[in-house]
């Protein structure tokens, strides 16, 4: 049995005490982190504090890939290259295509008078690792504010769009994938030309297409592209395919489910694209969503 | 306080540098890229730590380092900001509570206890999230804590080295 120690050992409050401030504490930075985000400067530093240790824990997975690389039998390599070499003449012809439809594309917006599009600048940067948070989806990649990575700029690969990036720090960036609960990306089905919103719904490889009424002309098969009109990612960009519709009369809108078309979870790189496009002041947010209630109801006419 | 059931084993006195490097090399550790399936399994080794010097040494470890730790882990994950910490403060207090009877047990089970105080944790951070609106993670992230407790007992063994008495000391 212990009884109380004497008063010369100080051992200071005790760790009830101790517990109960520090939980309020931690409370209190949830609450401002997710009410308020005020939090971004104190997340700023302690992220420039923790690079060079990220980068020491990066590192063996680094020279692994690169041992592993340089192992690459020699006929891999060939068989990727000749694909590559035809993936290359083939983007040609469309290329050359391509170049013709710019030019008269110009010239008729300038007829039009309209602005012209203008095409985005990109950086490589290279996933450094998902986030082992299980609630979310994001990973985090190697450039930061020093490449010119502003918060808000969306990521693509390849195939389509990846996902946006939510946080800068100095040297690194956190992206949060479009498969992420509630990421929204504005959307434009390329076949019917139907504007849409596509959400994450936080599970891997679906997205779901909200909000389209039951009869509203989806087809399953249909590619989705960026709208544009959010002034965040930059039109045309292919983001899902739709793998299955559930029209039920019962229900006021049809269940639209869509799969990413680029590779949200298997990318090593990704391209990050930097420039936004200067659009006009936002209308106040009572317009704004005025402004939507149509757009909705056009949607589902 | 002699511990009942197994002799009292005599170990050089904890360094301080010693707690600091292995609550380090836990967040390097932590900090690893993984592919997403050893993701889920991966235990918190932050966690782990800090339950291990709750236990072992509960006066050096103060809740100013767990926390603190856990603002670091809360940046890493790109999640919300504290909730590591509150997770990691509430585990340390744990550790403290329970210290004395957890060294009576063998390493087993120890472990045993450490399991039921790594689900806490993890349901700390759940709480948190739900009452933050995000939903449920799988089940499988539940398995990061199993995979834990399995690894008290090496983590036991290892810490245990350095403080081994060195050889001849004795027989001068």
């Amino acid at each position: 049995m212990e009884a109380s120690p004497p008063p010369f050992f100080k051992r200071g409050p005790s760790p009830a005490f101790r517990l109960g401030v520090f939980a309020l504490l931690a409370i209190v930075l949830m609450v401002l982190d997710a009410r308020f985000g005020y939090l971004e400067p104190v997340r700023q530093a302690v992220s420039v504090i923790l690079y060079p240790l990220q980068q020491v824990a990066a590192a063996p997975g680094a020279v692994l890939g690169r041992i592993s690389g340089y192992f690459t039998s020699l006929t891999t390599l060939q068989h990727e290259n000749a694909e590559l070499r035809t993936h290359t003449l083939k983007q040609a012809a469309a290329l050359h295509g391509l170049e013709a439809l710019k030019r008269e594309n110009t010239e008729l917006r300038s007829l039009l008078d309209a602005k012209p599009q203008v095409a985005p600048d990109s950086v490589l940067a290279e996933v450094l690792y998902a986030a082992r948070d299980p609630f979310s989806r994001k990973f985090i990649v190697d450039k930061g504010l020093n490449d010119d990575i502003q918060a808000g700029v969306a990521v693509v690969d390849s195939e389509g769009v990846i996902g946006q990036v939510t946080r800068v720090y100095p040297f690194v960036a956190e992206v949060t994938q479009i498969t992420d609960k509630d990421q929204a990306v504005p959307v434009q089905n390329a076949r019917s030309g139907l504007r849409a919103i596509v959400f994450g719904n936080g599970k891997e490889g679906t997205l779901d297409l909200r909000f389209m009424t039951v009869n509203a002309d989806v087809q399953v098969g249909d590619i989705l592209v960026t709208s544009g009109i959010d002034g965040v990612y930059p039109p045309g960009l292919p983001v899902a395919r739709v793998t299955s519709i559930d029209r039920d009369g019962a229900q006021p809108f049809a269940r639209v489910s869509c799969a990413p078309l680029g590779g949200v979870d298997r990318r090593g790189h990704v391209l990050v694209l930097t420039s936004k496009r200067d659009l006009p002041e936002r209308p106040a947010a009572k317009e704004s969503s005025a402004a939507k209630d149509k757009k909705s109801t056009r949607g589902g006419s | 306080m002699i511990p009942l059931g197994r002799p009292q084993e005599i170990l050089l006195p904890v360094p301080t540098g010693l707690i600091a490097v292995t609550v380090l090399g836990a967040l390097l550790v932590n900090l690893i890229p993984l592919p997403a399936p050893a993701i889920e399994m991966r235990p918190d080794f932050c966690a782990l730590v800090l339950v291990y010097w709750g236990i072992h040494q509960p006066r050096r470890v103060g809740f100013t380092m767990a926390f603190l730790l856990g603002l670091a882990m809360d940046l890493v994950d790109a999640g919300l900001f504290g909730q590591h910490a509150l997770t990691y403060v509430a585990m340390l207090f744990a550790a403290i509570v329970l210290h004395r009877r957890v060294l009576n047990f063998s390493l087993v089970g120890q472990s045993l206890h450490i399991l039921p105080l790594l689900f806490a944790g993890d349901l700390i951070a759940v709480a948190v999230r739900l009452l933050a609106g995000y939903e449920l993670p799988t089940p499988t992230h539940m398995v990061g804590s199993l995979v834990g407790a399995l690894l008290w007992i090496p983590l036991c063994v290892l810490f245990r080295l350095p403080r081994l008495p060195k050889a001849g000391i004795d027989r001068v």
